[in-house]
């Protein structure tokens, strides 16, 4: 398992909930959708922040890249942060078509930015941090989430 | 950094928009054209409106859709970065409309000056597009079937050009070449070899991207363009080899490769994890069935010379595939790429992400819909019509109708977008 399997696994996840938060909010059932979008908003929260506070401190002290892909992800978990807000407040006044407009874009931005770093990012990290622990860290700290 | 991980190369949004706001209108000429020839139009695939409308629709519509797609995606998804794309867009966009305008007036009058004047500047615009994307194409250092899709579907283009500009002069000088053999040739690299292996290419990268589907498995993304190529060449060879049952050979597993992309893709969307359908998923589920439709169709057309034996049978299958399969997988995705090159250069503007209007505020999900519904009611009257000569008219107002109010969709994101920039630029300047 490299050290960025438990990030991978856990875009996965985040697929799944959001793909269940926006059937329940699509239906009209608010109450459940509004459990859900908590769900997702809490895995988003605990994903970003364990890269944001471990992974890319670890990747950015081993190569040196500090301006470099991180920054351009960071930028991207600002924008979904966003958008995630912009749902949670679709889903308090119950605006069916600010829920989903900005449920639509956080999907596709998420897509891209998970594409990137599965495909680039990610593999990048289990070069440069092969020998390290943060894989570890990584894994609790998603689970304890 | 590597440039994957960056938006900074895509290119201004006038690059790709004026090749998606161009290529609706061919469509609308296709069934004004057809509205206006009436049912003896479609008898056979060799009347000049059969000839001009597949070039309306192929060279036309689809050409315009995909050259914009290119431009976009390539630095999007594959990292490439194609040279001064304003500047190549500028010069190859004007060539392209004004050849395919004059190869249809050529084809539909007959007339050896039009082709004779479309074939050098299709060869300039469709070379400088080609030249351009595929210098990006091989530079990059992206890997992945995705691009390898791309570059095996820009040498596609290419070999469909230079048929069609073979095709073009034979018929305007009236040289003795074999036009039928080289006419089922040109066919099947644009169809298979340019928009199927683009088409397949793209949705390895967007189906799960956009309907949230599991990704295309590796073997199947690793084995489908290089087969798909190989049997092109296997099926070019008729040209020098040309045997009934060796043809039969070669077109039977081509028609199972076509069917394998389309059930592939309609497995991935049963079996995604998102449950919202929306005008693009079920534009692709309307593509994919058309291209079942087609491939047997094809087979059957092939196998039992009663069907072959009627001229119709061919026009039922460009019907089929054109616009069952082209026309709705890339309505499907232009309704997916524009609200989201919107929304991605209006949040580059500078304002805070809560200023900027999401994606559903850029076309209408209802005005989406309803073109859905009506390019379908369109597609099944083009069907009927093959059979029903009485119902032609009727099926090419439809069509015309349905490519408008595409037409109109797109307008109206690039009009949402000018208005959206004016409103951010003013929060941005005066907070």
């Amino acid at each position: 398992m490299s050290i960025t399997t438990p990030l991978f696994q856990h875009h996965k996840h985040c697929d799944d909930l959001f793909a269940d938060a926006e059937s329940a909010c699509g239906n009209g059932d608010w109450e459940e959708g509004g459990k859900l979008f908590a769900l997702l908003h809490d895995q988003l929260e605990a994903h970003f922040s364990s890269e944001e506070e471990l992974l890319f401190p670890a990747f950015e002290a081993a190569t040196g890249m500090t301006s470099g892909p991180t920054e351009v992800m960071r930028g991207e978990h600002r924008q979904m942060r966003d958008l995630l807000g912009q749902m949670g407040s679709g889903l308090a006044d119950r605006d069916g078509d600010t829920f989903s407009g900005a449920a639509e874009t956080l999907l596709i931005l998420m897509q891209q930015h998970n594409m990137k770093e599965e495909n680039i990012l990610y593999p990048m990290c289990d070069n440069a941090l092969g020998g390290s622990d943060v894989g570890a860290t990584l894994s609790e700290r998603l689970k304890a989430s | 950094m590597h440039p994957n991980l960056s938006f900074d190369q895509a290119p201004p949004i006038s690059v790709p928009y004026r090749f998606f706001l161009a290529a609706p209108w061919f469509g609308v000429l296709a069934g004004l054209l057809l509205a206006w020839s009436g049912g003896d139009a479609l008898v056979s695939r060799w009347t000049p409106e059969v000839l001009a409308l597949t070039h309306l629709v192929g060279a036309g519509f689809m050409l315009q859709a995909m050259s914009g797609a290119l431009f976009q995606f390539i630095p999007v998804a594959v990292g490439g970065n194609v040279w001064r794309p304003r500047l190549v867009a500028n010069v190859v966009h004007p060539l392209l409309v004004v050849a395919a305008l004059l190869l249809v007036a050529g084809l539909l009058f007959s007339s050896p000056a039009y082709l004779t004047a479309a074939v050098p500047l299709f060869l300039l615009g469709a070379g400088g597009l080609v030249a351009a994307v595929a210098v990006a194409l091989w530079r990059t250092p992206a890997t992945g079937m995705t691009l390898w899709s791309m570059r095996m579907a820009i040498g596609g283009l290419a070999v469909t050009v230079l048929l069609g500009s073979i095709l073009a002069e034979a018929l305007a000088r009236g040289l003795d070449l074999p036009v039928i053999d080289l006419t089922n040739v040109h066919l099947a690299w644009a169809l298979g070899g340019w928009a199927l292996m683009l088409l397949a290419g793209v949705s390895y990268h967007v189906v799960p991207m956009f309907q949230l589907t599991r990704p295309y498995p590796l073997w199947f993304t690793r084995s489908f363009g290089p087969l798909l190529l190989l049997l092109l060449c296997a099926w070019s060879s008729r040209l020098v080899f040309d045997d009934d049952r060796w043809v039969t050979a070669i077109a039977l597993p081509l028609l199972l490769v076509f069917s394998a992309y389309a059930i592939m893709t309609l497995w991935l969307q049963y079996t995604r994890r998102r449950k919202v359908d929306d005008a693009t998923s079920l534009y692709f589920r309307v593509a994919m069935v058309s291209m079942l439709g087609f491939a047997l169709s094809g087979a059957l057309v092939r196998l039992y010379p009663e069907f072959g034996d009627d001229p119709r049978s061919i026009v039922w299958l460009g019907v089929l595939v054109f616009v069952g399969v082209f026309v709705s997988a890339i309505t499907g995705m232009l309704y997916k790429i524009t609200p989201f090159l919107n929304w991605l250069h209006l949040q580059r503007l500078g304002a805070p992400i809560s200023a900027v209007p999401n994606m559903k505020k850029m076309i209408p999900a209802d005005d989406m819909t309803g073109q859905l519904r009506l390019h379908v009611l369109a597609l099944l009257l083009l069907l009927a019509a093959v059979w029903q000569p009485t119902l032609a008219r009727l099926a090419g107002f439809a069509f015309a109708a349905s490519c408008a109010w595409l037409a109109w969709n797109l307008i109206g994101a690039a009009r949402r977008y000018r208005q959206f920039t004016d409103q951010i630029r003013a929060v941005v300047l005066h907070p």
